[in-house]
């Protein structure tokens, strides 16, 4: 059976469903920054407190990349 | 665009909600001063601010009333975080950081509303801010520490032959960051927006749409926490920038 269709519009798609295999990795990225602050937040929980925004941080920039393979994913889908 | 009716019923549109749209009739160009949607919303964000900061601080009981003690628990809450991350000379510039603060929690928040219009989901809004923190954060560093700011870029502690390399990765880094400081608010709330509207988009289907309302439900939970997440991740960044600013030495 031949195939039909755009192949542009293919490769679109295509693209855009890869791309967004790029926010599994943010996705461990993040885990891996809470998992190892509540490590040693129960190790030493007086600590906790205070680095709950070094945390915060840490999730912003593992996230952050992840959302840019959102955005590739954006723009292949609406802007190319 | 994003899904033509398959002739299953199903007809999801999720990025729909995101469209610019002008107002008061005109022919639907939008132009510099168009009033759109994204003005009404906005105005909205700073309306809610003002009556919860008006009314909220304007008893100034010793027993907070209900407003009072919520402005008083985001007062208190952001300029502890600007203390603890940007230490006492940075107090000066709280206003501004509160202002921030408060500006994109609000907009988040009533962006959630059903019919409403998230402004901040569009990058040229978080961009400005970005740009403003950004632009603001550059010229403060010049002007505090003149040029030994640009010391921020070359690394002391590292070994000579390694400074070069990492001077070019810090000089990116730093360029790269009002480009993730927008991003990220924009497509967090682009993203969980959408979301909600996909699972909105299956509530058709008569079989599925107890488990679809069920989705949406959780997903407004998680929209809630991903909106104060995302005003106070912006917010911290802004303080560690201003750190960065006020004391560039490593």
């Amino acid at each position: 059976m031949a195939i039909e269709g755009n192949i542009t519009e293919m490769g679109q798609l295509m693209g855009a469903g890869l791309a967004c295999i790029g926010m599994g990795g943010a996705a461990i990225g993040v885990g891996n920054v809470v998992g190892n602050y509540l490590s040693g937040a129960l190790r030493n929980p007086s600590a906790a407190a205070g680095q709950t925004a070094t945390m915060f941080i840490g999730i912003a920039f593992a996230e952050a990349l992840g959302i840019f393979s959102f955005l590739v994913a954006l723009l292949l889908m609406f802007a190319v | 665009m994003a899904t033509e009716d398959g002739g299953s019923g199903l007809n999801i549109h999720p990025m729909d909600q995101f469209l610019v749209k002008s107002l008061f009739g005109g022919d639907g160009t939008v132009g510099m001063f168009t009033i759109t949607n994204v003005t009404l919303w906005l105005a909205i964000a700073v309306v809610c601010i003002l009556v919860l900061m008006v009314l909220g601080t304007r008893g100034r009981a010793i027993v907070p009333s209900r407003s009072q003690s919520i402005a008083e628990v985001l007062y208190g809450f952001i300029y502890k975080m600007v203390e603890d991350t940007t230490g006492k000379d940075g107090l000066v510039y709280f206003p501004y950081i509160f202002t921030l603060f408060i500006f994109i929690f609000v907009a988040n928040v009533v962006g959630l509303l059903p019919k409403s219009f998230t402004t901040t989901s569009h990058i040229a809004v978080t961009a400005t801010l970005a740009m403003a923190v950004f632009l603001a954060v550059t010229v403060l560093g010049f002007v505090k520490n003149g040029a030994s700011f640009l010391s921020m870029f070359w690394v002391a502690s590292a070994p000579l032959a390694l400074r070069p390399v990492l001077a070019l990765i810090e000089v990116i880094s730093y360029f790269v960051r009002p480009v993730s400081h927008s991003i990220r608010l924009a497509g967090n709330m682009m993203a969980g927006h959408a979301v909600i509207k996909v699972f909105a988009g299956f509530a058709v289907v008569t079989w599925i749409a107890p488990a679809s309302i069920l989705a949406i439900t959780a997903i407004y939970a998680l929209e809630m926490l991903v909106v104060s997440i995302q005003a106070y991740v912006f917010t911290i960044l802004t303080c560690v920038y201003l750190k960065d600013a006020l004391h560039p030495h490593h």
